[in-house]
Parts: structure tokens; C-alpha cells; sequence
């Protein structure tokens, strides 16, 4: 358990340096950035205390915010997603969600896939709404959290894939 | 009092996640109003020093263009400064050597840069202990970067001309007529130069330059040329679209301007 705790901080830690230091810099096709920071949200475990998993998550969010000079977007974003995510998690794992036997790293790729496409989704559209903060500019909104979203859902999968522990 | 007490217990998760969701909509709401955001802000020393420990290692692979871009600037001041000495009562030259007030410009290195969203801000490595205060300009070589909207001991941020919240007063070189600089939050390398009056003549290709109607800017710093322009809906204003001289996605080292008059300026016009 202790492991598993310091497993964690040490996730969180890398997941930011990588997204301010590297992925916010991508701009890939002038406007593309990946944010897969939320890794550390899919990946928290599923019997953890709500109220610790609210704090950490818009903890996280602010970190990137304060990289990013962008005010509490990121924070209002990650909140989110950390309060309904037993929601995804029911509509993607159902039972066995219930019943709370989910690894993340041996449920079948349909599951993992709609479960990280839910909450990439939620995310984004939340993200870049209070990032543009104009509902004159909703083209722009939907374009902009549609193709990021792509982005951070391919990478997100890779790095699942690729970081996946072989002891579970 | 007990069914009050026994609400809150049930219901705590979700007035934690509305408590954390309101505190982070108030952060929001404050980064889009100019000046306000002085709370989540990179210019402390922790991000700030992990940009400049960034900075270190990237900006190795930036040394050629700067080079190049540092012999251009001081090829052009050459050819000004020699020209200078053989007209000294020569027409208006339109640079950074020519103004009539004291400015005085100090040099910093851009450590963070952002383009790819609606409101960027740069950060760069100079602070209140080089006498860098909020409202000084900043400018590169070629043209406007933007305004420092806060500071911390060894790091400004600045709030770059790409950030809706910035209005920056800007005219025509030709002629005297001016507006605001705008940016619609999509090409990073062209602005929105608005309310610049029907009277006024363009062309496409027209410079466009800073008009000195504030105390940040003095006039006369260039900023892009007329790429396109439309008469606005009831067709009092043109709304014109400026190509920016400065390639902002790709900025490496600025100059900060500080007016030594602001003071005295303002507290006339107070």
C-alpha cells in the first residue's frame, strides 16, 4: 500500500513536468497540445476517499494553471472530471465495476477505450469553453476540444500501453 | 441543527466538488479580466526557475536564427547611424533610436512562450531587480511584442499583443488616424486593428506602427502591414487585418522600454 502511495506522488510529479516543460510546447499543426496530465486521474485508484481524490485532482489542474498563466481552467476542468468519474467508470466497466475488481491494465481495450474517450471528452469541451470563455466563438470551441481530444485520447492509449505494469 | 449537521455529512463529497469548482471559475473569470490575475501566475520562483532551467537547454538550438537576427538589427543601425551623421535634420526614422522622450530599453531573454491559445502570456527572465515594473512595453527588434501586466524578483510576465484581453493603441504611419490592436485568438501571426475611422486612405501593404497616445509605447515602433481591410457592419469603422512583422512564434530575446516620464504623465492626466 505504502508503495502504491508513493507510486503516486512520484506520477503526479513527472505527469506535470512532462506536460509544462514538453507536451505544452507541441503545437502540433499551430494549435494541437496533448494533455495528458490526466492520466493521473484515469489511473487513481477506484476505491480511493472522494474527498482526497476532489482535492488532488484540481491540486493537479492548478499546477498546470499556474505554468500555464491560463487562471483556473484547468483546475475547474479536473474537478470535474474527478466528480463524475464514477459515473464513466459505471457506464464503461458496468459490473465489475461494482463489484470493484476494475484493474485498469487487464479490462479489455473497447472498455479502456470508452472509458478514456468519456472522460478526454468531458475535459476538453469543459477546457476550452473557459479557456475561450465566449459563446459567440463556439465554432472554435468545438473544433479545438474535438481535434485535442483525438490527440490526447491516441497518446493517452500509447502511454497506457507502453507504461503498463507487468506485475498486475 | 442534527438534519443540517447530518446534510453536510452526507452530502460533503459534493459540496467539496462545488466548493474546489467555484474556487477554480473565480480564477478563471479574474485571468480574463486584465490585472487581475496576480494569484496564479508563473512568475514565482518555482515555475519560474523550472523555465529558465528549460530555457537553458532549448535555447541552444535557437543560437543561429538569434545570430543572424542580432547582426540584421545591428546592420540597420549601422546604416542609420551613418546616415544620421551625414543629415543629422534627416526626415522621421521610424525606430527604437529615434524618440523624442527618454526611454530607456533593457534587454531579457523570453523564457516562456505561448501562442496556441486564446489568451498567451510570455515570461521572461528579468524582474523587479532590474527595475521592471508592471505597464512597460516590450518590444523586439522588428516590432510590438506586448505590455508587462506583473512581476516577482527575477521574472516579468508579459501580456502578449496574442491575449484577447490586450488593447494596444495603434495607427496608421501615413497618417494620424488610429485604433486598437485586437487579436480574434486564431492566426498567431496576424492581428485585428479596429476603429480606425472611414476617412482614412488604405492600402494593402500600408505599415502600421505604435502611436504613442499612452505612456507604454513610444511612437513609432513598428508592428505589421495592412494584409486586409473591410468596412465594419454600419460602415463607420474599417476593420483592418495586420500581419505581424515579428514572427511571435519564435521570439528568443526583447527589449523592455521604460518611460522615465510615465509618472509625471499620469499624475497630470489624473
Amino acid at each position: 500500500m505504502n508503495k502504491d502511495i508513493i507510486l503516486h506522488i512520484i506520477r503526479f510529479v513527472i505527469l506535470v513536468l512532462v506536460q509544462v516543460l514538453i507536451l505544452n510546447h507541441v503545437n502540433f499543426l499551430g494549435f494541437l497540445n496533448p494533455y495528458i496530465y490526466i492520466i493521473f486521474i484515469l489511473l487513481a485508484p477506484i476505491n480511493i476517499n472522494r474527498g482526497l481524490f476532489l482535492a488532488l485532482s484540481f491540486l493537479l489542474g492548478l499546477c498546470i494553471d499556474m505554468f500555464g498563466d491560463s487562471g483556473g481552467i484547468h483546475a475547474a476542468a479536473c474537478t470535474i472530471i474527478a466528480f463524475f468519474r464514477p459515473v464513466a467508470l459505471r457506464s464503461a466497466f458496468g459490473l465489475s465495476y461494482e463489484f470493484q475488481t476494475v484493474k485498469l491494465s487487464n479490462v479489455r481495450f473497447g472498455e479502456r477505450l470508452a472509458y478514456v474517450v468519456l472522460l478526454v471528452l468531458t475535459h476538453h469541451i469543459v477546457l476550452f469553453s473557459l479557456e475561450i470563455f465566449n459563446f459567440s466563438h463556439i465554432l472554435l470551441i468545438i473544433k479545438k476540444a474535438l481535434f485535442t481530444s483525438i490527440f490526447t485520447i491516441v497518446i493517452t492509449m500509447l502511454v497506457l500501453v507502453l507504461f503498463r505494469r507487468s506485475d498486475s | 441543527m442534527r438534519q443540517i449537521i447530518n446534510f453536510l455529512i452526507k452530502n460533503k463529497h459534493f459540496l467539496l466538488f462545488l466548493l474546489l469548482l467555484f474556487l477554480s471559475l473565480i480564477f478563471t473569470i479574474q485571468s480574463h479580466s486584465y490585472h487581475k490575475s496576480k494569484f496564479i501566475s508563473s512568475t514565482n520562483f518555482l515555475t519560474g526557475g523550472i523555465y529558465n532551467w528549460r530555457y537553458s537547454v532549448s535555447n541552444y538550438f535557437n543560437l543561429k536564427t538569434e545570430n543572424k537576427r542580432l547582426l540584421e538589427e545591428n546592420e540597420r543601425l549601422r546604416n542609420q547611424l551613418s546616415a544620421l551623421e551625414i543629415d543629422t535634420i534627416s526626415k522621421k526614422i521610424i525606430d527604437t533610436v529615434s524618440f523624442d522622450a527618454p526611454y530607456a530599453f533593457t534587454k531579457s531573454r523570453v523564457i516562456k512562450n505561448d501562442y496556441s491559445k486564446t489568451d498567451n502570456y510570455i515570461l521572461i527572465d528579468k524582474g523587479e531587480n532590474d527595475s521592471l515594473f508592471a505597464d512597460m512595453g516590450v518590444i523586439t527588434d522588428k516590432g510590438i511584442i506586448g505590455i508587462i501586466e506583473n512581476t516577482s524578483k527575477n521574472y516579468s510576465r508579459v501580456i502578449s499583443i496574442l491575449n484577447s484581453n490586450s488593447r494596444i493603441n495603434a495607427g496608421l504611419k501615413k497618417s494620424d488616424q488610429y485604433g486598437s490592436l485586437t487579436w480574434d485568438g486564431k492566426n498567431p501571426n496576424i492581428v485585428q486593428l479596429e476603429t480606425i475611422p472611414r476617412q482614412a486612405i488604405l492600402k494593402e501593404g500600408d505599415t502600421i506602427i505604435t502611436h504613442g497616445r499612452s505612456t507604454i509605447f513610444p511612437k513609432g515602433i513598428g508592428i505589421g502591414t495592412i494584409l486586409n481591410y473591410k468596412l465594419n457592419q454600419n460602415k463607420s469603422y474599417y476593420l483592418i487585418d495586420v500581419k505581424l512583422f515579428n514572427d511571435m512564434t519564435n521570439i528568443g530575446f526583447v527589449y523592455t522600454i521604460e518611460n522615465k516620464n510615465a509618472n509625471e504623465i499620469k499624475s497630470l492626466e489624473n
